[in-house]
């Protein structure tokens, strides 16, 4: 993975450096509140319901032992002996003083990292496949141009004061695990048909309260032309993107209300007044780069492990384990791992200090001490020996993080919602354990497949409801905390929006509601077909039938009950 | 108005007028809206002028005026509102070489960025000088020394300076 050089130490000392002067200039009067707030936002500083959040920046969601060993000391240390693990890769403490805050700023700066850019109206960080480097469907590693964009956008001069939130996630496989077309630009490596690497450009897809779909700007961008690129779509951004109406301020609203085809003229145009060369990185630095994610030194082995296959014969946990959790390698006798943060009744992407640090010695000694976040709120140890798996399991099991539910119905995203949150409008926690506690029965999670559930406590939709093949959204109706359910959501190269089912519902009616929806999938899925690509193919009204009932059923036993 | 420049407050040079009668009455040069700039400069040839443009103007708007004028003041309507950086590139890029002012209630944090996109000098409302004073303008601008970007400010960019660190090695 990426370490930094001389020059990136230097920046993000000084950035430590910079933060404790602007908290200082706070307290001291020169900086009001109201012009405090950006500036402590772009360093990842959120005001919440009951304390100060610092969200942590997880570049492109690689991490190393080292680093997650020094969070588990900031956990215990300066929080409540746990981090939460986002949607965004990133990870959150909820409970940091505005006092500690430089401290840990330090910390994290001992071991590679910082919190630059992890909210405010700036690039946010930059997020990427989590089975990158590994997958076997990967044209090209999309951590090289991922880092090379942290880079390029920390502390840019031009575009730290924009409309809103721009969020930049990059992919180089076929199968598209970063979800680029709902960010405001998604990148995907692809060859031409001369064989040239470059980029398809997408810009203007989003979720929040208005969710879009991104729409296709270029669809073959030479691989060095990247920066310049970029810097032409965030100056129309930044120069046209409105400012009257923070709801409308996204990228995604420019684009529609510019229309596709005027947008990518404008794009185009401010592009060609560009000198390219004296923007774009040198191809030096981008080789420079990328020579840090070069595969690590794998062991030449078979394919099939005698090892890992008479493990799993004779304990059946492993088995299962193995079964949900692995990812194909593309090297020879090796795996990528997915370690589920959703324990039955646990708080998705919650993991205490102990965990943190249990799990930094399995990745530093089973996976060439590295390992990733996903966009699903669990972890990945991306190049796990086959022949290793039984020891890597039994280690996971007694710190609690052997999960075999990576994808299934109990996998579920959710935001901090009304437990932590100060726009939740509704429980959304809660509602995941509730919905896992109902189908924690481990044959019929299997029977149903993979159902990635996702859940957001209020319409900025930070639980990703809108691409949920189940989502399910919070909301406030007269007092009460009501649910709306959609089906078909999609984040993939498939990428769609759920359509709603119908009225919303209490709290205490999802995991009926959960279950009444399963039930028609399970009836109407033909073959080996997933609940995602039975929605595909019936479309909603099935769905819409069985919820109907259900709600109608609930609205009967509720009289009865009177 | 206080004028902050890079080594510190400057004097300016330039006095505010909103309206053509009001801007030919001033005794040295004018800063006059984008909208009577062509009278002026027509009333007064070869008299030294700028020309004051809100961040959201378009640059096709702002080029015609670019010969004749010696400063353009470009508008900060909030701190927080980033649309003159990019209006500062587009003017820089039509080869303005005149002064280029920030106008607003602009924060010292963003000193070196106003610097960096192209700007000459800031000028601040009394109430926000009071505030930050220069010195506090001149540390926020020291606080970061180097930038990854190539292409703003005047000192090579970080990957520039990857490049050359190798090229001598």
């Amino acid at each position: 993975m990426y370490r930094y050089d001389e020059f990136d130490e230097r920046f993000v000392r000084e950035r430590v450096a910079q933060f404790r002067g602007q908290v200082e200039r706070r307290l001291d009067g020169s900086l009001s509140e109201d012009e405090f707030k950006p500036l402590r936002l772009k360093n990842g500083l959120y005001l919440q319901l009951h304390a100060y959040m610092l969200r942590i920046a997880v570049p492109y969601g690689t991490l190393n032992s080292a680093q997650l060993r020094q969070l588990a000391h900031i956990a215990e240390t300066y929080d409540k002996g746990y981090g939460h693990f986002t949607t965004r890769q990133n990870l959150q403490f909820n409970w940091p003083k505005l006092k500690d805050v430089p401290d840990i700023l330090g910390l994290l700066a001992d071991v590679e990292m910082h919190c630059i850019q992890t909210s405010g109206n700036c690039i946010r960080n930059v997020t990427s496949d989590q089975f990158a480097g590994v997958a076997r469907d990967e044209v090209e590693d999309p951590r090289p141009t991922a880092e090379l964009i942290r880079q390029w956008s920390s502390l840019h001069p031009e575009f730290v004061w924009l409309p809103r939130k721009f969020k930049i996630a990059v992919t180089g496989a076929e199968h598209d695990r970063a979800a680029i077309k709902v960010h405001d630009i998604g990148l995907k490596l692809k060859r031409n048909e001369q064989g040239a690497v470059g980029y398809e450009v997408i810009v203007g897809g989003g979720l929040g309260r208005t969710p879009m779909i991104g729409k296709l700007v270029r669809e073959f961008l030479p691989k060095d032309e990247l920066l310049a690129y970029l810097e032409a779509v965030m100056r129309v951004y930044n120069s046209e993107g409105r400012r009257d109406n923070k709801f409308k301020a996204r990228v995604k609203i420019l684009v529609h209300e510019t229309g596709e085809e005027e947008f990518r003229a404008r794009v185009e145009e401010e592009y060609a007044k560009l000198d390219g060369p004296t923007i774009n990185a040198p191809d030096e630095e981008v080789e420079r780069i990328a020579a840090y994610f070069a595969p690590p030194a794998y062991d030449t082995l078979p394919e099939a492990s005698q090892v890992l296959d008479q493990a799993r014969a004779i304990d059946p946990e492993l088995d299962r384990f193995v079964e949900q959790n692995a990812f194909e390698h593309k090297q020879p006798g090796y795996i990528a791992l997915t370690i589920s943060l959703k324990e039955i009744g646990a708080v998705p992407g919650d993991m205490s200090a102990d965990q943190m640090r249990a799990f930094a010695d399995v990745a530093e000694r089973y996976s060439f001490d590295e390992f990733r976040v996903t966009h699903a709120q669990n972890l990945v140890l991306p190049h796990v020996k086959k022949d290793d798996l039984p020891a890597v399991h039994a280690a996971l099991k007694a710190a609690g993080l052997a999960s075999a539910n990576a994808g299934l119905i109990t996998d579920i995203i959710a935001c901090p919602g009304l437990d932590y949150c100060a726009l939740a409008t509704a429980k959304s926690i809660p509602i995941a354990q509730a919905i896992a506690k109902t189908f924690a029965d481990r044959e019929r999670q299997k029977t149903i497949g993979e159902l990635p559930i996702k859940i957001s406590g209020c319409i900025n939709a930070c639980g990703h409801h809108h691409v949920g093949a189940i989502g399910i959204l919070g909301l406030e109706k007269g007092g009460r905390e009501n649910y709306q359910i959609t089906v078909g959501g999609d984040a993939t190269e498939h990428a769609a929006l759920g359509e709603r089912l119908g009225p919303g519902i209490d709290a205490e009616d999802v995991p009926a509601a959960i279950e009444a929806i399963v039930e028609t999938y399970l009836a109407e899925k033909t073959g080996e077909e997933s609940f995602i690509e039975t929605v595909r193919r019936t479309g909603a009204e099935p769905f819409k039938a069985g919820f109907t009932a259900f709600v109608e059923s609930r609205a009967v036993n509720s009289e009865a009950a009177e | 108005m206080t004028l902050i420049r890079e080594e510190g407050a400057v004097k300016d040079r330039f006095t505010r007028a909103d309206t053509l009668d009001a801007a030919l009455e001033i005794d040295g040069p004018a800063l006059v809206p984008l909208t009577i700039a062509a009278d002026f400069a027509k009333a007064r040839p070869g008299a030294e002028f700028g020309i004051s443009v809100p961040g959201s103007t378009p640059i096709e708007d702002v080029r015609p005026h670019l010969g004749g004028a010696t400063l353009v003041a470009v508008e900060f309507p909030a701190f927080a509102d980033g649309r003159g950086f990019s209006l500062a590139k587009k003017i820089v890029r039509e080869g303005f070489a005149g002064t280029l002012r920030a106008s607003g209630p602009l924060i010292a944090d963003e000193f070196a960025d106003a610097l960096a996109c192209g700007f000459t000098e800031v000028e601040l409302p009394e109430t926000m000088a009071n505030r930050q004073p220069v010195q506090q303008w001149l540390a926020a601008r020291a606080t970061m020394s180097e930038h990854y970007q190539t292409g703003y400010g005047r000192g090579p960019s970080i990957l520039q300076k990857r490049l050359a660190a190798r090229k001598g090695a």
